[in-house]
């Protein structure tokens, strides 16, 4: 016998998937920044890219609780694949993407496999050793990668053989929005599906998702490897649209500027990143006319100042301003 | 012969020249209401660590349903239908009562791992757990966050996971520890109402409880089993008496 | 034969020197992490703070080496006081993300100050004239100043280890990092205890980072650039143990040197892959409490 209370919170939490309005607000965003921002379309192609490299960080960071300071591994070692093939005949972006995808999924699934059973402050570590490896292997192997210099020679094709990468960068930025918009696509499915649940259950509480027989490091592993795929995903956008790889692209500093975008959205809101990164960078953009050098002060700051009162970021606050209103309270 | 629901065969566990667990030879009957007592330091929830898998045992076998467990995983132990309640309350306190609840039923049901559908389509699941929360008396507080609501109802949630998992071995590690003495007895309905399919293990301090709710009961004392039998027995041992002369005392 | 035998010794010279440096710097560290469990990446700030004031001291203000540097040790102490009452106390019983995007903060601060009073370059050192030049041990000569450095080192160690062990002070560390409860209610004052113990460790960053310089230059990316050699020194040797990260140190130090010469096309990988082996086999570190 169903009451009519039951049918109303069942019909509630079985709602929280459905798309919601404010959602389509980014996509708006992306769209007219295009035709109200013509002289930027470079930067907004960035832009997108590191978006969706942040997102990929907000999956494992705001979802499972694995923090990590390595990250850029992954968006190196998909910025490298694609670069390493367009240098060597392979120009096709599609490809060189799907190649990214490939290699950087496999260092996630490999990296995850060794260091994911561990715990806590071992795995932070773990990380960063992983990604400064990586980077000292990119730093030294110059042959493939061209070491300090970066890598030479790309000659990236066009897009499905039709679309040029032109000098407005209206090509890459379309570009990067479709991919933006599949790797949203990916993200906002795996969020709200019972594994995206059982990953915020592993956060919330491991133990207890042990004692009711949830396979934590098979779900672990998983969403790793997934996300690893998606920084791989914006580290071949980069590549393919600025034709440019060097070691920044899979540093130390990358993992934690990375870090420190999705933080400053909100991490474990999905939005966080469509937030924080085009805050950063547009300020950092910005910034870089006046004073290049203090840019970094000014940005450590504000992280404190965010760890100590405003832990949730851009969106947390918008959460706690929303709670605030005065509107009917249904219960 | 009946199966036995769960069993331990020699169990032991050293942590170096510590003995928590020494060869315990302990089982649990299909549909049995079996309490575990002890003075504190016996070793209680050690012995429920070794039998969920949380804890490895240095020798000894566990058995559930008959089947040798003592190799798998706590994840596979609860697939076969072992689940248990921490003696502090061990929720996802972020998290509304229902996805607790949920997360549980979904586990069980073995669609956890799907990445496709969105959760919220499984109304089953859903309405699972709803009734589950009703069943407890918790049901209107279901879309509160578990953090929000007080500790004696958590206790409740806490249950409710466990039964998400529709076990049919149950481990209670002190249901009602720390619940104001109110609260309790809704705790204790519940156990009651429990149904006669589920081996029920119930490891308590509160004797009362323990007298109501246990037909059989075993005493632990250092990590071995002292004595074993029903509660007139157990009331009217002499060792029993001794091990909690001071313990009987502190918790009337 | 005899070649292979002098790069040896040139390595374990030299690598015992960068050691020594390493884990003065690090120990600190190991402790902050251990005794108050807190992830504190900016512990390298510590160090070239030390290793600035030395240098504004000697250069700026003509204050001879002897006395330039335990006036930097100090007044890093004295700094460090007000950090961890309003920076690091608040987080103590915070995620391991606060603190790592905290102490991250402070680290990026710490860049942009230095760049700002010093200058983007590194920071010139000169040691003092007894202790430049080489030192004759039979048929072969060492630089003066990094058998100084693994002379004073030493010292500074056993006497480090020798106070652990045998004060008072010492003793309450010892309790708090192993159960920092049971310290509580044996009656150490903890609050105060994580003020001085973090004072210590970060006076022993400033006096590695100061007498260091002449291995690790002081350069406003200091805690950045040796962050992770920072924490592998205190991963691979045990979170709040003493001794752990002076063998570990040691190794690092050595393997570091031995590599860059042996297999410079590598640089550090091997290194790295090490570290993951051990922390893999061991996590809590080679001496880390199970």
């Amino acid at each position: 016998m169903t009451t009519s209370r039951q049918t109303d919170v069942v019909a509630r939490f079985s709602r929280r998937h459905r798309l919601h309005p404010l959602e389509a607000l980014p996509w708006l965003l992306i769209v007219v920044s295009f035709f109200l921002f013509p002289d930027y379309l470079a930067l907004g192609a960035q832009i997108l890219a590191t978006t969706l490299f942040g997102l990929s960080v907000d999956l494992v960071l705001g979802y499972a609780g694995i923090v990590t300071l390595g990250h850029a591994a992954f968006f190196g070692m998909g910025a490298y694949t694609a670069g390493y093939l367009a240098a060597h005949g392979v120009g096709a972006p599609v490809v060189g993407m799907i190649a990214a995808m490939a290699m950087a999924g496999a260092v996630g699934f490999l990296s995850g496999l060794i260091i994911l059973r561990a715990q806590g402050l071992s795995i932070l570590m773990l990380t960063l050793v992983v990604c400064v490896m990586l980077q000292e292997a990119a730093n030294k192997a110059t042959s493939i990668t061209g070491g300090a210099d970066g890598l030479q020679g790309m000659e990236v094709a066009p897009v499905l053989d039709l679309f040029r990468f032109d000098l407005y960068g209206k090509t890459a930025y379309w570009y990067a929005a479709i991919v933006l918009f599949l790797g949203w696509l990916v993200a906002r499915t795996l969020v709200h599906s019972p594994f995206g649940r059982s990953l915020t259950g592993i956060r919330e509480n491991v133990a207890r998702m042990r004692a009711i027989g949830t396979p934590v490091f098979g779900r672990l592993l998983t969403i790793y490897t997934i996300s690893a795929a998606m920084a791989g995903a914006a580290g071949a956008l980069i590549a393919e649209t600025t034709q440019l790889v060097a070691l920044n692209a899979i540093s130390v500093d990358l993992s934690g500027v990375i870090l420190v975008m999705v933080i400053f959205g909100g991490v474990g809101r999905l939005y966080g990143a469509f937030v924080g990164v085009p805050l950063y960078m547009i300020a950092q953009d910005r910034f870089s006319e006046i004073d290049p050098t203090y840019w970094y002060f000014w940005i450590g700051l504000l992280l404190v100042i965010v760890v100590m009162f405003a832990r949730g970021g851009v969106l947390g606050l918008m959460e706690l301003l929303w709670q605030r209103l005065p509107r009917r309270r249904v219960r | 012969m009946t199966e036995l629901a769960l069993e331990t065969r020699a169990l032991c566990k050293n942590f170096g020249a510590l003995a928590v667990a020494s060869e315990i030879n302990f089982s649990l009957a299909v549909g049995a209401r079996h309490a575990l007592i002890g003075p504190n330091g016996a070793g209680k929830t050690s012995f429920v660590n070794l039998v969920t898998g949380a804890l490895a045992p240095s020798s000894g076998h566990v058995l559930l349903g008959g089947q040798d467990v003592t190799r798998l995983s706590q994840a596979q132990r609860v697939k076969r239908g072992l689940a248990r309640t921490f003696q502090i309350n061990q929720l996802f306190r972020g998290l509304t009562v229902l996805e607790n609840v949920t997360l549980a039923i979904t586990e069980r049901h073995g669609f956890a791992g799907d990445f496709l559908r969105a959760a919220g389509r499984r109304r089953t699941v859903i309405e699972e757990a709803y009734a589950l929360l009703e069943r407890l008396g918790i049901a209107d507080e279901a879309l509160r966050p578990v953090k929000e609501i007080a500790y004696g109802r958590q206790r409740l949630v806490e249950i409710a996971v466990a039964l998400g998992l529709d076990p049919r071995v149950l481990l209670l590690d002190e249901p009602a520890a720390g619940v104001p003495s109110g609260e309790a007895g809704t705790i204790i309905d519940v156990i009651e109402q429990l149904g006669a399919d589920i081996a029920l293990l119930i490891i308590e301090h509160d004797m009362d409880l323990v007298f109501r709710l246990a037909r059989r009961i075993t005493v632990l004392v250092q990590g071995a089993i002292l004595v074993e039998g029903t509660p007139q027995e157990i009331a009217a041992d002499a060792r029993v008496r001794e091990v909690y002369l001071g313990e009987h005392v502190h918790h009337r | 034969m005899d070649s292979a035998l002098s790069a040896a010794i040139s390595i374990a010279f030299h690598g015992t020197a960068f050691a020594m440096v390493l884990y003065l710097v690090s120990v600190g560290l190991s402790v902050t992490m251990g005794l108050m469990g807190f992830v504190n990446l900016a512990h390298g700030v510590f160090a070239v703070a030390g290793g600035y004031f030395m240098t504004t001291l000697i250069f700026g203000l003509g204050i001879p080496f002897y006395l330039a540097v335990p006036l930097a040790v100090l007044a890093v102490a004295l700094l460090s006081v007000p950090l961890e009452r309003f920076l690091y106390r608040p987080l103590y019983g915070a995620s391991d993300l606060d603190q790592v995007l905290m102490t991250m903060g402070l680290v990026f601060m710490s860049v942009a100050v230095g760049k700002y009073f010093w200058g983007p370059t590194a920071q010139p050192f000169y040691p003092p004239t007894a202790l430049s030049g080489q030192l004759e041990f039979g048929l072969r000569s060492f630089p003066a100043y990094r058998s100084f450095l693994i002379g004073s080192g030493a010292v500074l160690v056993t006497l480090l280890w020798l106070g652990l062990d045998r004060t008072r002070f010492g003793a309450q560390i010892r309790a708090a990092v192993d159960n920092r409860r049971m310290a509580q209610s044996v009656g150490i004052n903890t609050s105060r205890l994580f003020t001085l113990a973090f004072a210590l460790g970060s006076a022993l960053a400033a006096l590695g980072g100061s007498l260091g310089a002449e291995i690790m230059a002081i350069s406003p990316s200091y805690a950045l650039d040796h962050l992770v050699y920072f924490l592998i020194v205190v991963a691979v040797g045990g979170l709040g143990t003493i001794r752990g990260p002076f063998v570990a140190a040691l190794l690092l130090g050595v393997s570091d040197t031995a590599f860059k010469y042996l297999l410079p096309e590598f640089g550090a990988f091997f290194i790295y892959a090490l570290t993951m082996a051990v922390l893999l086999w061991r996590p809590r570190g080679l001496f880390g409490q199970a």
